[in-house]
């Protein structure tokens, strides 16, 4: 239990610092993409006995190569291109995973993690992949911060934006695949969305915005994990759906104030229409 | 400072293979003022962009103090007309300017009191110190575009490649950039924008008359004449 919660502590880091930027330039559908075409090479690595890490990596390289490939030969769009991968990876990955004796528990622990099983060594991992996506933002927070508010800002300032635009897109890459093992495939999404989409509600710097997430982060993987252990829940499931219901509740006071700001604002002038008759 | 900070000869722009406007001449000399008049889709905004690097000529030769388009950005500042992609930044105003000085830090630059002084000066420029602590998403477009005017003051640029600078702004919002202008000229600044509003070219010292082409190019009295403007806009302005 111990080892679940320090793992998905730091996958709900990581996330933050990856996720802030995925919300800021809108890749949201980018991180759905990558997070499902990571299935194949995960798959081919468990039949073959290889580590899910290094199958995942491979997975993440042929998806976004192939995004880039499509968008630059054919000259269809993005989403277009993302959708096509995205689903071809997935049954890709599922077809693979069915020649599977353990069909459906593999195909489950990938989709869905196995937040408490978690070793030692991914540990390890889960830190490198922490530092690297941290050093990364520091070094470039520059151009992202140009290039989430205008590409052409970020262009005319000197920055390579198809570099940094890559840098991003691997950054995101590197969080999926470090964080699979414990949140699974198909809600390391929930954990890179959520809590950053909280912290763009209460946040008026990028940074605040990034800690806001990894608070929130953290606090629903502490709630999600006990949650699991007492009403024997799924944990990963757990953890995202405490993380979403959060965003929820801060949408909502969000509104709530807003409202009652427009409120004071209105008053002072009833007050003065009402002085005048 | 060199005599000519735009030279354009023969130029074609467009993207990839379309051309949108071809044979444009133009050069200019620190201080000028080039406003670009037209409709949407005339080419404005093309014509920005490829000065500014953004967008490659698709023949003919262009060079922006000296050098190719995109080659010198500590000293090409350039506003894009929306420049806000998405309202849900957490941003506030301040920041938005202070990211005027990024060209001249790049990666690992450290900010200096002289950056956050520059940054200074262009938000009481602007006048928008009076919100520069108040996030982005909250300033109306008029608060918006005076940021981002600050931040592109901010750059301390030798050529501002405006587009529209003016939208969303009131009448006097619109003074002020008139005046932003004029005093950036007067320190030898070249100034290139793009508006819809013809009483915008009144100071120019060139005026560009778009439509998928030049349709004429010269100083106001001449390239604003009544024939032009009836083949631009299909009217003419009330004399």
């Amino acid at each position: 239990m111990r080892l679940a919660l320090l793992a998905s502590i730091l996958v709900a880091i990581t996330c933050a610092i990856a996720g802030t930027f995925v919300v800021l330039r809108g890749l949201a559908f980018v991180g759905d993409a990558l997070s499902h075409g990571v299935l194949p090479g995960i798959a081919t690595a468990l039949i073959f006995g290889v580590s899910g890490i290094i199958g995942a990596a491979v997975g993440a390289v042929v998806m976004m190569s192939g995004v880039n490939l499509i968008t630059r030969r054919y000259k269809l769009s993005g989403d277009t291109a993302i959708g096509l991968l995205f689903v071809g990876m997935l049954a890709l990955g599922v077809m693979i995973t069915s020649r599977s004796s353990n069909f459906e528990e593999d195909l489950d622990h990938i989709l869905f993690g196995e937040t408490l099983s978690v070793k030692p060594n991914d540990l390890l991992w889960q830190s490198l992949a922490l530092v690297i996506v941290l050093l990364t933002g520091i070094f470039a927070r520059r151009p992202f911060l140009l290039m989430s508010v205008d590409e052409g800002l970020a262009r005319t300032s000197g920055f390579n934006v198809t570099l940094f635009q890559n840098l991003m897109l691997a950054i995101v890459g590197l969080t999926v695949i470090a964080s699979f093992q414990t949140v699974g495939t198909l809600l390391v999404l929930g954990m890179l969305i959520a809590p950053a989409a909280t912290g763009v509600l209460f946040a008026r710097r990028i940074s605040s915005m990034m800690i806001i997430a990894s608070m929130i982060g953290c606090i629903a993987s502490y709630a999600g994990l006990l949650i699991s252990f007492h009403f024997e829940l799924a944990a990963s499931a757990s953890i995202v759906l405490v993380a979403v219901s959060i965003f929820a509740i801060g949408a909502i006071a969000t509104e709530i104030k807003r409202n009652r700001n427009s409120l004071q604002d209105e008053m002072p002038h009833q007050h003065e229409h009402n002085h005048a008759h | 400072m060199p005599t000519k900070t735009i030279s354009a000869s023969h130029l074609s722009i467009g993207f990839g293979r379309h051309t949108v406007v071809a044979e444009i001449e133009l050069t200019t000399s620190p201080g000028a003022l080039v406003v670009l008049i037209g409709t949407n889709g005339s080419g404005k905004s093309t014509f920005l962009k490829t000065l500014a690097g953004m967008l490659a000529p698709i023949s003919g030769q262009v060079t922006i103090l000296g050098d190719e388009p995109g080659k010198s950005p500590r000293r090409v500042a350039y506003l894009p007309q929306h420049p806000i992609s998405s309202h849900t930044l957490p941003l506030r105003a301040r920041d938005v300017v202070a990211m005027g000085r990024f060209a001249h830090l790049g990666l690992f630059g450290r900010e200096t009191a002289e950056d956050r002084k520059i940054s200074q000066s262009s938000l009481e420029l602007t006048g928008a110190i009076e919100f520069a602590d108040k996030p982005l998403r909250d300033l109306s477009s008029g608060q918006q575009q005076r940021t981002h005017l600050a931040q592109v003051l901010t750059r301390q640029a030798e050529i501002l490649l405006l587009d529209e600078p003016t939208a969303g702004l009131d009448i006097n919002g619109r003074k002020l950039v008139a005046d932003l202008i004029a005093s950036e000229r007067a320190r030898g600044v070249t100034v290139v924008m793009a508006t819809h509003e013809l009483q915008d070219a009144d100071n120019a010292n060139t005026v560009m008359l778009l439509a998928q082409r030049v349709v004429s190019i010269g100083p106001p009295d001449v390239a604003l004449r009544d024939e032009y403007l009836r083949e631009c806009f299909g009217f003419t302005q009330p004399h």
